[in-house]
């Protein structure tokens, strides 16, 4: 895996920032797209823009032919089963928000319960908080360990034959912790719950085969794996999606409208209310192919190098405090300096040309965990470098003596 | 690379109040205006204690955890409001906002004191909003009292 070529496809890296050549270490919030899919979606919108499954002109077909082959695309990037597993959404966010709706609010009554983890980004955190409130189920929490880690114990003494549904991070967004999910689904499917699996975190940094991990529903977005914003992916399996209503109801998912009574498409349409983002999905088709290419192992490979180097480098750096486990992680490190808010780490390497994310990393429950109001956090993805892991730990150091002499 | 721009918006009297915050506590009093307010994006919170007494604020306390800049923003502020009338602290907080946010503001009669020297933070949009935390707390604290009146 040659970094200098696959940066050479990344136009927005080659500027300065204050001064500065840009480190762009706030992939955990969003990554930058390769030349090859800002090109195929300006291509789409040159020469066959058209909306799809309708009318039958030539334009419509080949918008309908780019959409449905990107649905393939993803099928073949998690090894799902059938085209027919894999329903396009906004993102991850309204992913999970129909799973809760056409499937928790359907499914829990009082006395159920809903498992997931502090670690969870509120996306899988509200939706289920919300799905108890509106039906009486109970919602539970998996401890976390004191390295931001769950133990297979705990899971197995908190899921019981009770609980209908286990919603779990694959990969935390502020620890970096991988968590078993495929241990997990085993012990949710003992007690006959389903397993939802949040793999915003996951999906664009390593291999996903969700037919392996035996998960139930598994949610990503296009945005964090090199594609556009705007388009996510949810996976469930057939037998649950099809007895599932609809989440959105509206154009292009029915199948036959009467006055006072409608019927739907089949699977995945059923899901798909509304004109999707076309564009989108060929963004996101042409990202899955760049991926694919340079290899999801060489990915995760090169990215875990980088998180080992980020820690040894930072962990150097006297008064500061790294959060999350040291070993099986993804590339996400997570830290405070003592003594300098993490707005005020994040404003001082910006006008270095570093930016990293500063906040609550919408884990306000983490936070209170680990018993702070704000972190800040450097993510990392395939095109960042060893040189790039070293300008952060020269900039923190360089931020701390601003500091300490301006205090 | 520049500290330049830096050195505007971390001046020393903002780290001193970072470092010494000035009306940090709470306000044991029944009479005690409270107001909650968070930063939803980034986390920041302050609770603000005001004590009105025949429409002057009398006292001013706050407790909050944040940057520099808020918590500088909410002691400089805590200490300009003392003995300003109702009026003229939300006029003072009007002033403040075209101020960080680089527009031309108008302070004539009144006395900024410490508080000019946040004007550094216009040179950094997406802290604009650590520095008006405090003032639009006190903002809503306001509105509050007068909505509860008129009830």
């Amino acid at each position: 895996m040659d970094i200098e070529t696959i940066r050479e496809q990344f136009p927005i890296l080659h500027q300065e920032v204050n001064g500065a050549p840009l480190v762009y270490l706030d992939n955990g919030a969003t990554s930058q797209k390769p030349k090859a899919v800002i090109e195929a979606m300006e291509r789409y919108y040159k020469e066959y823009n058209s909306n799809i499954h309708r009318g039958v002109h030539t334009l419509g077909t080949l918008a309908t032919d780019a959409y449905e082959g990107a649905r393939e695309k993803v099928r073949r990037f998690i090894n799902a089963g059938s085209t027919e597993e894999v329903i396009f959404t906004r993102g991850t966010t309204t992913a999970l928000n129909t799973v809760a709706y056409s499937y928790g609010r359907a499914n829990l009554k009082e006395g159920d319960e809903v498992v997931i983890t502090p670690m969870e980004h509120h996306a899988n955190l509200i939706p289920w908080q919300q799905a108890c409130k509106a039906t009486g189920a109970t919602l539970k929490y998996i401890p976390l360990q004191s390295d931001g880690t769950i133990d297979l114990d705990d899971v197995r003494k908190t899921v019981t034959p009770r609980t209908k549904i286990v919603a779990m991070a694959h990969a935390s967004n502020v620890l970096g912790t991988i968590n078993p999910v495929k241990e997990v689904a085993k012990i949710a499917h003992e007690n006959g719950a389903v397993m939802v699996v949040d793999g915003a975190q996951s999906a664009p940094h390593m291999k996903i085969d969700v037919r392996d991990l035996d998960c139930d529903f598994y949610a990503f977005s296009s945005h964090k794996m090199a594609g556009p914003t705007g388009i996510g992916v949810l996976y469930g399996k057939k037998a649950l999606l099809e007895n599932m209503e609809p989440f959105e109801t509206g154009g292009e998912m029915i199948d036959f409208v009467d006055l006072y009574d409608s019927t739907w498409k089949e699977l995945p349409w059923k899901f798909e209310a509304g004109t999707m983002p076309i564009a989108e999905a060929v963004g996101l088709a042409s990202a899955i192919d760049f991926l694919t290419e340079v290899g999801l192992e060489n990915i995760h490979v090169h990215e875990t190098e980088l998180a080992r180097y980020a820690l040894e480098l930072l962990s150097d750096i006297d008064g500061i405090e790294i959060y999350g486990p040291m070993e099986n992680r993804v590339g996400i490190v997570t830290f405070n300096l003592k003594g300098v808010h993490a707005h005020d780490l994040s404003t001082i390497l910006d006008t270095m040309g570093i930016a990293v994310r500063a906040g609550h990393h919408c884990c306000q429950p983490l936070m209170r965990w680990l018993g702070v109001s704000a972190t800040a956090r450097a993510s990392f993805y395939l095109y960042n470098t060893k040189a790039e892991v070293e300008k952060l730990a020269d900039g923190i150091r360089k931020a701390k003596e601003y500091f300490g002499d301006v205090l | 690379m520049s500290f330049n721009n830096l050195d505007q918006l971390y001046r020393s009297v903002i780290m001193d109040h970072y470092k010494k915050p000035r009306n940090k506590g709470t306000i044991d009093d029944d009479g005690k205006l409270t107001v909650n307010m968070n930063n939803p994006t980034c986390g920041d919170r302050i609770d603000l204690h005001m004590k009105v007494e025949d429409g002057k604020i009398t006292d001013a306390k706050f407790l909050g955890e944040g940057c520099s800049i808020s918590i500088a923003s909410a002691s400089m502020m805590t200490e300009a409001i003392k003995g300003l009338t109702v009026e003229e602290a939300l006029h003072m907080a009007r002033i403040f906002s075209d101020m960080v946010l680089g527009k031309d503001y108008h302070a004539e009669g009144i006395d900024l004191g410490d508080i000019e020297a946040l004007s550094g933070v216009t040179k950094f949009p997406a802290r604009i909003k650590c520095a008006t935390l405090p003032w639009k707390a006190m903002e809503k604290g306001f509105a509050q009292e007068k909505w509860n009146e008129e009830d």
